[in-house]
Formats: C-alpha cells, sequence, structure tokens
C-alpha cells in the first residue's frame, strides 16, 4: 500500500527567500538557466522573508542549481487533487475532506480544462490519500509533473 | 613547554609589586623632567615625583583619555625625538579619528617581549608554525603577532588577512599549528574549509588561535574549539599601548597582565573609585616601560573584571576577564545599554541560526528601534511558516529577556552577511542625533 501512496507524493520545491527586490529573479533566472519548466507557484509570506513553493518539471535538477548558488531549498511533499471544472468542485473537495478530519495547512490551485487542480499540504498525507481514492476521488501522480 | 622569560613570568607577587612600583617611580620621574604635555598635567593635579610613595599612590596621577590623545595628533606629545623613532603604527579608528603611535627601539623590542611571553604560556613553543592571518600594516595585528612568534623561535607564515582558501592549503602543507586571527575570520576560515571539505579538526595541525582585536564571547570560543579544535586564547592589546600585548596561558582564565610591562586599574566610571575584587568596571591603563608614547592611567573605554588571585598555571601576573563591552562600541537603545557581545551570547543559544549577525539601530519618531540580523542555517529551514515564526519570536524572547529592551530578529538566507576579515562592524546606527 505505502508503494501505491509513494506514487502520489508530488515533491514540491520550497525555497527560503528574503522579501527583498530581485530575490524572486535569481530563483527564475536559475530555473531558466537550468531549462526547468514552472508548473505551479505561489509565495507565502512570513515576516521580511517569504517561501517560494514551485511544482517543476525536473525537481532534483532544480534544487541542485537553487543550492549550488546558495539558496536554502527543500522538498516537501505535496498532493495534487483533481477537481471538477464547475461550480461546487473544490467545496466537493473540502467537504469529502472535513467528514474525514482531514486539516489542509496550505493549498493553491490552478485550472487545466476540462478539470481543475488542487495543490495541498496536509499533516498526515497518506491518510488524505486514503480518503481521496476511497471515495471516487482522483490523485495526479508524479508523472503528470514531467 | 616553553616559557618565554620564566624568571618574570613565575616571579612572586611581592617581588612583582616591588618591580612594578620601581618601575612606576621612574616612569613619572621621566616623565616629570621630560614631557612638558605630562609635567603640566602632574602641576594640574598638584602631584610630584615625591607624591609617588607606594604603588597605590599611582591614583593621584591625572588620567589620560581617548581625547588627549587625538589632541595631540600627530606627535605632539612623544618623546622620542626624530633620530630615537623606528615606527609608526595608527590606530584602527573604531571611533574618531586615528591615532598616531611612534616606538624607539626599546618599545617595539618590549611590545615583542611582552607578547612572546603570552603566546609561550598559551602553548606557542620553538618549532611550531603561526600563521599571522592578522592584517599587516598601520594596525599592529600583523607585525606584533610576527616579531612575537619569532622571537621565542617559532616560524611565522606571515598571511595577512583574506585568500582564505590559499591560507588554508599553506595550514595544511605547512603543518601550521597556531594561528592569529579576529575570532570572526577564524569562524570564516571554518565556514570556507567545511565548504571546501576539509576538517580543520582532523584534516590540520592547527591547534592554537590566538585572538581578539574584537570583542568575542565564550560561547564563540566554545563552537571554535568544538567544530575547529582550535583552542581558542583570548588576546587583548590596542595601538595606543603598542598593539596586541598579552593574552591568556593555556588555562584560558583570563587575560594575565605582566606587572612589568602595565599596571592595570578597575575603577568605577562614575566615582573613579576602585571596584571590588570580581566587579565590572572601566580599565585604566598605565604602561610602565613605554618611552616614546607614555601612557599614564589611560582610560580606554574598556570595561571587564580583574581577578588577582594566584592562576592554576603558577602564575601571579593580574588576570583580565572577558571584555563585556569597549564603553565605545555600546549603543543605548531607548536608554538601555547594549552591547554587541550580549546580543552575541544570546544569539549563539539558538543552534538554528549561522555565526554571523548584524545590528540595525534606527529612529522612528521618538522611539529606537533595533533590528537584529542572522542568517537561518539550511537546515533550520522549515517550509511551515509557523514554524519559521515561531523561531523568530523564540529567539527574539531570549534577547529581550538578556538585554531588556526589544529587539525584531529577522532571519536571513545564509552567507548573505557581511563577512569580516579585520574588524566586524557588527552595529550600523542609522540614528540621527
Amino acid at each position: 500500500m505505502d508503494k501505491d501512496r509513494d506514487k502520489y507524493r508530488i515533491k514540491q520545491l520550497s525555497i527560503f527567500s528574503e522579501n527583498r527586490p530581485g530575490r524572486l529573479m535569481d530563483i527564475t533566472r536559475d530555473m531558466k538557466d537550468a531549462g526547468v519548466n514552472i508548473l505551479g507557484f505561489t509565495i507565502a509570506e512570513g515576516s521580511g522573508y517569504g517561501v517560494v513553493r514551485m511544482l517543476v518539471d525536473k525537481p532534483e535538477k532544480a534544487r541542485d542549481t537553487l543550492s549550488s548558488h546558495g539558496h536554502v531549498v527543500k522538498f516537501t511533499d505535496v498532493l495534487a487533487v483533481q477537481m471538477e471544472d464547475k461550480p461546487g468542485g473544490l467545496h466537493k473537495l473540502t467537504t469529502l475532506l472535513n467528514a474525514a478530519g482531514i486539516n489542509i495547512e496550505y493549498a493553491y490551485g490552478y485550472r487545466s480544462p476540462p478539470v481543475a487542480v488542487l495543490i495541498m499540504r496536509v499533516e498526515d498525507i497518506d491518510k488524505a490519500i486514503d480518503t481521496v481514492l476511497s471515495n471516487g476521488g482522483h490523485l495526479f501522480d508524479t508523472s503528470h509533473f514531467k | 613547554m616553553g616559557c618565554w622569560n620564566e624568571k618574570i613570568q613565575m616571579m612572586p607577587r611581592k617581588e612583582l609589586d616591588d618591580l612594578q612600583f620601581k618601575l612606576l617611580k621612574a616612569l613619572v620621574h621621566r616623565l616629570y623632567d621630560f614631557s612638558p604635555f605630562y609635567r603640566a598635567k602632574m602641576e594640574d593635579a598638584k602631584v610630584t615625583p615625591d607624591s609617588i610613595k607606594k604603588l597605590d599612590d599611582v591614583r593621584k596621577l591625572p588620567f589620560m583619555s581617548k581625547k588627549d590623545l587625538r589632541d595631540s595628533y600627530p606627535d605632539k606629545i612623544f618623546m622620542a625625538s626624530k633620530e630615537e623613532l623606528v615606527r609608526y603604527h595608527a590606530s584602527s579608528g573604531t571611533t574618531g579619528k586615528a591615532t598616531i603611535v611612534g616606538y624607539t627601539r626599546n618599545d617595539v623590542d618590549m611590545w615583542a617581549e611582552s607578547l612572546a611571553r603570552s603566546i609561550s604560556s598559551a602553548g606557542v613553543e620553538r618549532g611550531h608554525v603561526v600563521q599571522v592571518a592578522n592584517t599587516y600594516g598601520l594596525f599592529t595585528g600583523g607585525l606584533g603577532f610576527h616579531y612575537a612568534a619569532e622571537r621565542i623561535g617559532a616560524a611565522v607564515v606571515p598571511s595577512g588577512t583574506g585568500g582564505t582558501e590559499r591560507q588554508l592549503d599553506l595550514i595544511r602543507d605547512l603543518g601550521v599549528n597556531a594561528m592569529a586571527a579576529t575570532p570572526s575570520y577564524m569562524m570564516h576560515m571554518g565556514e570556507v574549509a567545511d565548504k571546501l571539505g576539509i576538517s580543520i579538526k582532523n584534516d590540520t595541525q592547527l591547534r592554537i588561535g590566538l585572538l581578539g582585536a574584537e570583542p568575542w564571547s565564550d560561547k564563540m570560543r566554545d563552537r571554535i574549539q568544538d567544530w575547529l579544535g582550535v583552542k581558542g586564547i583570548n588576546c587583548y592589546g590596542a595601538s595606543e599601548l603598542s598593539g596586541p600585548l598579552f593574552s591568556e596561558c593555556s588555562e584560558q582564565t583570563g587575560i594575565h597582565f605582566w606587572k612589568d610591562i602595565a599596571l592595570l586599574e578597575i575603577l568605577d566610571p562614575k566615582t573613579q573609585e576602585p571596584v571590588g575584587p570580581g566587579e565590572r568596571g572601566e580599565m585604566v591603563i598605565t604602561m610602565l616601560q613605554k618611552e616614546a608614547y607614555p601612557m599614564i592611567r589611560y582610560r580606554i573605554g574598556d570595561l571587564s573584571v580583574v581577578e588577582d588571585d594566584k592562576c592554576a598555571c603558577g602564575r601571579y601576573h593580574p588576570r583580565l576577564q572577558r571584555i563585556t563591552g569597549r564603553v565605545d562600541d555600546m549603543i543605548i537603545v531607548r536608554g538601555i545599554n547594549v552591547f554587541p557581545s550580549q546580543v552575541e551570547f544570546s544569539l549563539l543559544t539558538n543552534p538554528e541560526v549561522g555565526n554571523q549577525y548584524q545590528i540595525i539601530v534606527e529612529r522612528k519618531g521618538a522611539l529606537d528601534t533595533m533590528l537584529v540580523k542572522v542568517e537561518l542555517k539550511p537546515e533550520a529551514f522549515s517550509d511551515n511558516i509557523l514554524q519559521l515564526n515561531a523561531m523568530r519570536e523564540r529567539i527574539e524572547g531570549k534577547l529581550r529577556s538578556l538585554l531588556n529592551v526589544s529587539a525584531t530578529v529577522e532571519l536571513v538566507e545564509p552567507g548573505t552577511l557581511p563577512r569580516f576579515e579585520g574588524k566586524a562592524k557588527r552595529v550600523v546606527d542609522r540614528r540621527e542625533y
């Protein structure tokens, strides 16, 4: 079962970044130069710093490039849940998670017709995988982000 | 282990006191007779050489301040003729205008003698290789250790500062045993070595660090000793006094002030009375054998404690404890005295942050604000903002409880704060008065 779940753990890059002009550009330049495509992206704001979170097509290459340029970077496992691209699509998912008592630490989404995708970080990732799958939901696996 | 000039190093207390008194008396005679500057000062204070009947009578002599030195720029109070001078140095200018220091041949000799005794008491000996990673030039740190190490028969590698990777090559290839540097440069060298995959502890013979020229803490020493396997020997000096002069012995329980070189008083800065044993006060230094640029009861501006009991090493020369601040390093934030050394001490108790820090003081309206920037260690980074904020608040809480004034802590990326190869400049004061 663990093996089956592993493919749904999407490797998100989390990057510690000072909140000052040009710092994000340093990161995006690195990605461009390394030929890494950014598939999903968000910035969380701390105080005086931010955490940049990205899904990319070549996670290892992205991490190594950023580290070698002095960035503090690590992988965080997230889930990519498919939603219906229509009113109530996200509500259906939150209802399901609520029923199972699963708390979302953070999430961000994108629309990719005919579906929409919610990237989410939860505490108990295995439980979230089981909950979504056993209720007929669909998770994108790592092969989707290549 | 070698002990340079063992006779004076191990001299019993009574003999040392007698010697010190004799040297003080001779000094006062010489200044009264030959220096218009000191004679005028003594006349103002109504003292003559005859007033000095016992060691304690040093307290009758007038003080010298940094202002006296500035006013005498460049050489108004030198007591040596051009023919007698063999060297000039200049102060590092921590505050105010630079001070020019002139040396006779004997001044250079006594300077080397004092520091030679000190580093030999710390374990440096003939046959050792000593890398001097202090700045050479007008700053006294380079040449001071250079002459001292040569004097006891050690081989000097005069690397100066900078070129850290090359310095590491020299340390390995020449089997360097001791290095003179600022503590922050020692730390920097450790960081560079780590990055290159070199363990100073396991891959080199470097075991003694002769560290000084900037305030540092016992926490930092622990880190240097544990991480690099280098015994951190605290050193003390100032260009006005000749340069680096004194250090701890291998017991590391305070910096021995050679009694025939300097007479050290610790006074209450307000009343100018001596503080009790073990109490903190302002250091006042009389240099007993300096010729070209004498120093009498010089208020150097450092605050510390002196222990005068017999050291575990057997020496009776008094031991200066940690400098807990230079009077002029001190910043006053909302009326509270803050020393960078306290900030450093507090920060080093947090395993999540690195060695480098910067204090930025600003004034917003009538209120002073203090910002402390510190580098997050990569292994302490969490994707969880709540955890990062909690860490930041924890660091702030520790600072506040030690300093009694609140500071905002900002986590910055590793390697982004300024590194210093000479004297670290940790405080940026942007207030306008």
